[in-house]
């Protein structure tokens, strides 16, 4: 035992004095000479707090917490045995009533969030179907976000269609511009794909900042009209357009969830198999008679769409759109969704999307280290949880329906 | 039956990977209801001859021609719905699939779910442990179990002719001799004629009417069964004697 405790707290020495190399280049090298106290005072804050941590840890493990842990014990298998025998659908009705009541009980602030984490929901369930289900690495799906959020404002804007009409155009626009990337891209496999798409995500972006005569380049596109519906005034339907926050979170809530139900079914039915078995093994899919081609172009169409979706909205809510909103970035954080998720997964994806949309608002103030975090998150989900969060689990799901 | 027409015949298919020929003007012919064996070492070229059957790999000279119809220039996925399946080497089954849904694939261009219904009872009555194992991921399975699923998603595309490549590999002699029993109740109850290539050479020809011995790309022998079997220079080469 001691020499274990020996070892633990060598090996913290280590990692601290190896946290001061990294973090003293950082804060301690200056225009005006080399500094070493504001590197310092982090420093020593950190190895305070994992120091505590640390301890705490080793007291754990002897047992001293025996006397929490039992009863926590107890009452978390309770709780467990009682979540299990409530069916899905009261679970599904309790999430879905929150969601309803969300605006009722929440600040304008909560509502710009919850939209915007509902905008990503949609982008992570498309870019699903795509990395999930079909095992494509795609490090360029904001462009079809894009694609969806300038169709409408070019539309909107110079024929002043309006947002129902061209919510399907704008997903059959990027799925067109899905199967143009996909054609020529798909016929690779692996890293090669993933650095191409990455390139087509790119020139996407490039061609919307430069194209001057249709997209206005760098300046964006000002003055989207918002959605518009028919309301009963009590003489007649008058045409109004919804502007207010709360009636834009009920516009996406309704996407989203027509975004999970869609996806949901793909992935319970034949073709969903199919992008499956392509993932599997892309060579036995064929001898079974996949068209293996079709199939990848259909998830990258498929995926998308639900791009499109989400970009007709949000050029509808922001009014504006240039192309600084579509970069590598976005396709990063979209994936990261994904993987953080669990692949596969749509309550894992959701909670991706709100893991890292919802989160970092809770913690504004530590705004100036967010990046440092996400990544020291994603590090510890690689060796704690290295499926996602919510991992996929649905062995036999489709076969049973059938039945 | 030599005056039937060939279900399958190769002639003179040369076949390469990049400038270097695996094949070499291979010509072969099965007949409807036989079990045939492509037996030879180590890259004799057995598996070449069965991927440019499937239009895997685009033979560079010769013909392929399946059932009255010449294939070799055909999509690979096109030739599961005119009967022509292969248990590929390796087995390749869809390890994050249920054993269920790799048998559900396996009828993927099929729309008849009344006898696909039918098909999947046969295949199950074939390995009742696939059954046993249905709600299983197909990666959780055992190597014999794996044989016999991949076998069983082929036979979901009610297949006319049945390609299995090395269907014994690392396998345990008792499940050797269980799959070997399954293919010869295909062949016999089922009609479906079967080539089978195989390093196990004597389990393969005692499973057979006749055989192809490949070396080095070439077809060397082309004999019945038993007399390859009796053949001594086969007997020297193949079955260690």
């Amino acid at each position: 035992m001691t020499i274990r405790v020996s070892k633990l707290w060598f090996g913290y020495a280590l990692a601290m004095a190896w946290f001061y190399v990294l973090l003293w280049p950082l804060l301690g090298i200056k225009a005006d000479g080399l500094e070493f106290g504001a590197s310092f005072a982090i420093w020593s804050k950190v190895a305070v707090a994992s120091a505590i941590l640390l301890g705490l840890y080793q007291l754990k493990k002897v047992g001293a917490f025996g006397f929490v842990e039992r009863p926590a014990k107890v009452v978390g298998k309770a709780a467990g045995a009682v979540a299990a025998r409530v069916p899905t659908w009261v679970a599904l009705a309790l999430v879905a009533a929150v969601a309803v009541a969300f605006p009722f009980f929440t600040e304008r602030y909560a509502h710009d969030v919850a939209i915007s984490v509902l905008v990503y929901i949609i982008l992570g369930l498309g870019l699903n179907v795509v990395v999930g289900l079909a095992g494509l690495l795609d490090l360029g799906y904001i462009a079809f976000f894009g694609v969806g959020a300038y169709t409408y404002a070019l539309l909107s804007v110079h024929f002043g269609l309006s947002f129902w009409l061209c919510l399907p155009i704008a997903g059959g626009f990027a799925a067109i511009a899905g199967c143009i990337i996909g054609y020529p891209t798909l016929r690779m496999r692996g890293d090669y794909l993933a650095i191409v798409t990455l390139g087509f995500g790119e020139i996407v972006r490039i061609v919307i900042n430069n194209w001057m005569s249709l997209t206005n380049g760098p300046n964006g596109i000002l003055g989207i009209k918002a959605p518009g519906i028919y309301w009963w005034n009590g003489k007649g339907f008058e045409h109004m357009l919804l502007n207010s926050l709360e009636q834009l979170y009920y516009i996406i809530l309704a996407l989203a969830v027509f975004t999970i139900v869609a996806v949901y079914r793909l992935n319970h039915s034949r073709i969903g198999r199919a992008f499956e078995a392509v993932r599997e093994d892309q060579t036995a899919a064929e001898l079974m008679g996949v068209d293996t081609l079709r199939i990848k172009l259909l998830a990258y169409a498929l995926g998308a769409v639900f791009g499109g979706l989400a970009g007709t909205f949000f050029a509808a809510r922001m009014k504006f759109v240039s192309p600084e909103s579509f970069t590598f970035i976005e396709s990063a954080m979209v994936l990261s969704m994904v993987v953080l998720g669990g692949m596969g997964s749509i309550p894992g994806v959701i909670l991706g999307a709100v893991t890292l949309i919802a989160l970092p608002e809770v913690f504004r103030g530590f705004e100036l280290y967010r990046m440092f975090v996400f990544g020291g998150v994603m590090a510890g989900m690689m060796i704690f949880r290295p499926k996602g969060l919510w991992p996929a689990k649905r062995m036999g799901a489709r076969s049973e329906e059938r039945e | 039956m030599t005056q039937q027409q060939p279900i399958l015949e190769l002639k003179n298919v040369t076949s390469a990977y990049g400038r270097i020929k695996a094949i070499r003007e291979v010509s072969l012919k099965v007949y409807p209801g036989e079990v045939v064996s492509i037996i030879g070492a180590n890259g004799a070229g057995k598996s070449t001859t069965l991927m440019s059957i499937c239009g895997v790999l685009h033979p560079e000279q010769g013909e392929v021609w399946y059932d009255g119809v010449r294939i070799d220039g055909l999509a690979s996925d096109l030739l599961p719905a005119r009967g022509l399946c292969q248990v590929p080497e390796g087995r390749r089954i869809f390890p994050r699939l249920s054993v269920e849904e790799n048998l559900d694939m396996g009828a993927f261009f099929r729309k008849d779910a009344a006898a696909i219904d039918h098909d999947k009872n046969r295949v199950f009555q074939l390995f009742p442990i696939l059954q046993e194992r249905r709600k299983q991921y197909g990666g959780t399975l055992s190597g014999g179990e794996q044989q016999m699923l991949a076998m069983g998603r082929a036979l979901m595309s009610r297949p006319r002719l049945l390609l299995l490549d090395e269907p014994s590999l690392g396998l345990a002699p008792l499940i050797v001799q269980q799959i070997f029993r399954i293919i010869r109740e295909i062949n016999e109850a089922d009609g479906v004629t079967v080539v089978l290539v195989e390093q196990n050479a004597n389990l393969a020809l005692k499973s057979s009417s006749r055989g192809y011995v490949l070396e080095t790309g070439n077809v060397v022998m082309e004999d019945s069964a038993e007399a390859l079997l009796a053949n001594p220079d086969i007997r020297k080469a193949y079955l260690g004697e």
